[in-house]
């Protein structure tokens, strides 16, 4: 059982954490200097969460391993973050919709999370990300609209993101041996429960955007399993570089 | 003319009795112009000294360390900000503020043209350029424009922070494996001299600073600022056991300060000029950044215009 809990709480952990990562790419890259700082926060509200699930995920696992080994020494392949996270960033329009798509999950889960989960100490984290992400849901989302609404280009170009990205969104709602034990530990509902409220918001989302629904229903997963895209090794080569190099070393 | 007179008059008597000066009041042009200079040169620094940092964010050792710089990084923009808009109240756009800037026109610290190679640049970096950086600042929040000195209360707020921040990174390195404690002298040896330079030309050679002085836009000279930061530093380095790279260095009794070796000169002037070893990647990640984001502003403006037309059509019709 305690395996499993480690199982469920680090998936959590690795969504938020490579997404941070990616996400702080866009320092000093982004279109304006406000929205360098607003990436950069949101940034720092995943990183946050990925600290304090990480070092949950470690403790419940008993193996004495903390954020930073769980972080740092892991391989891609016991990485088990969604495939849609790991994603290379992008144009902005890119990034964004991305954003958006998970921030609209993010928010299911943890309202889940924080409303329903026996864990205490779980559902104090998800609580406090829940204010964290609908912030970001509602900066991703408004973002997504004045893009899809603005200039024609602006139009076409996040109608391309979208429809590159939709395939990695089914993945989300999966659900495996993992996230059926966590159900059955009255810690969250099912994943494949947030797919009608995600795909209702979506629709409301698109409608006000004026984009379209992809049709696409060809879809990529793997990620729960450590299966994951080319970009998610070479990610990690970057972030885990100094651990790695200097194995003794305390920073 | 003599009304001309009289305004500079009041305007000098106001600035000896120590008041600052706000946006609406009048101000001689050259006034006008040096502060736009020197503010704008300022919001320049803290938007390409993001660069150097920022390098590190996807690359730092630890969660938290992580965490520390990417929040140092933000700030860095939000005074950015700050000062853009301070630099604004004196009738100039951030736009034409960014176009000098990308352009080559205006200048920013020669010390973001340097490369972040190592960790410790991190540490290196937040103890001694943050370090220069209150020295230069603190006595700007007494300067005689406003919205200026405003500013930059907040800004030494954050600076200080980061200064410490980057001490602590330095200790940890210093206590830390041998490759650490290289690591940590291999940056003091490569930001040293660069940050005794943020200072400026020595007080025989600067162009501006008399001016400045008597406007009470600087308040103190350039090397009365260097002694103070070098005083300062060479305990701190001593503390963590690291060694100022200057064999000229010394304690004077007499003085109570410490003497320090010649400046190269000619090193900041190449750099000043365009020759440092990061100037042309600096500046051509800032171009980029703006330019990729191009379209992305020209949708939020066209956005928020169809907004703005619906909403009057909406009042119209009601
Ligand atoms: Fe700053
Ligand atoms: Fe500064
Ligand atoms: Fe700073």
């Amino acid at each position: 059982m305690a395996g499993r809990e480690y199982e469920w709480i680090l998936r959590f952990g690795d969504d938020a954490l490579v997404l941070a990562q990616r996400l702080s790419e866009w320092c000093s890259h982004g279109p304006a200097i406000e929205e360098d700082i607003a990436l950069s926060n949101i940034a720092l509200d995943l990183l946050g969460q990925a600290r304090a699930l990480l070092t949950l995920a470690g403790r419940r696992e008993g193996q004495g391993r903390d954020e930073d080994a769980l972080a740092y020494f892991r391989t891609d392949r016991e990485y088990s973050n969604a495939l849609l996270v790991e994603l290379p960033n992008g144009h902005f329009g890119d990034t964004i919709v991305k954003q958006m798509l998970f921030d609209q999950f993010a928010v299911l889960r943890y309202e889940a999370l924080a409303n329903q989960c026996v864990d205490e100490e779980l559902a104090a984290i998800a609580s406090k990300a829940l204010k964290e992400v609908r912030y970001h849901a509602a900066h991703s989302t408004q973002w997504v609209v004045r893009l899809g609404d603005g200039t024609k280009e602006s139009h076409l170009r996040v109608q391309e993101s979208l429809n590159t990205l939709w395939p990695y969104t089914a993945e989300l709602f999966e659900d495996d041996a993992v996230s059926k034990a966590c159900a059955d530990a009255e810690v969250m509902p099912l994943n494949a429960s947030f797919k009608e409220p995600w795909s209702t918001q979506l629709q409301n989302i698109l409608n006000e955007a004026k984009l379209l629904n992809p049709e696409s229903t060809e879809f990529h997963t793997g990620g729960r399993t450590g299966r994951h895209t080319e970009h998610l090794k070479s990610m990690l080569a970057e972030m885990q570089v100094l651990p790695r190099t200097y194995p003794l070393a305390e920073w | 003319m003599t009304q001309q007179m009289d305004l500079n008059q009041r305007f000098e008597e106001y600035i000896a009795l120590d008041q600052k000066i706000e946006a609406k009041d009048w101000m001689p042009d050259a006034y006008r112009k040096t502060l736009i200079r020197q503010i704008s040169q300022h919001a320049h620094s803290e938007i390409i000294g993001m660069q150097p940092e920022g390098n590190w964010i996807t690359r730092a050792p630890s969660l938290k360390r992580k965490s520390i710089l990417l929040a140092k990084v933000q700030d860095e923009a939000g005074h950015g900000l700050y000062l853009y808009s301070a630099a604004e109240t004196l009738g100039i756009s951030r736009d034409e503020m960014l176009d000098a800037l990308h352009t080559g026109k205006a200048k920013y610290s020669s010390i973001f043209n340097y490369p972040t190679l190592t960790w410790a640049d991190m540490g290196s970096i937040g103890w001694l350029v943050d370090g220069a950086a209150i020295m230069n600042q603190v006595p700007l929040c007494k300067c005689s424009y406003g919205p200026y000195a405003r500013a930059m209360v907040r800004v030494c707020k954050e600076e200080s922070f980061h200064q410490r921040q980057g001490f602590q990174i330095m200790l940890n390195l210093s206590q830390g494996t041998s490759e650490q404690k290289d690591m940590a002298q291999d940056a003091l040896n490569r930001w040293w001299w660069p940050s005794l330079m943020m200072f400026g030309p020595s007080d025989a050679s600067s162009k501006h600073s008399k001016q400045s002085m008597r406007w009470k836009i600087k308040r103190f000279s350039n090397d009365e600022l260097r002694q103070r930061f070098v005083d300062m530093t060479v305990p701190q380095a001593e503390l963590i056991g690291l060694t100022i790279p200057d064999s000229d260095l010394k304690w004077n009794e007499e003085t109570g300060h410490y003497e320090f070796g010649p400046i190269d000169w000619s090193e900041f002037e190449q750099v000043v000029a365009g020759n440092g070893p990061c100037n042309r990647e600096r500046i051509e990640t800032r171009v980029a950044a703006h330019e990729n984001g191009a379209w992305v502003r020209d949708a939020a403006a066209a956005y928020a215009e169809k907004v703005a037309d619906r909403e009057s059509r909406q009042t119209s019709a009601a």
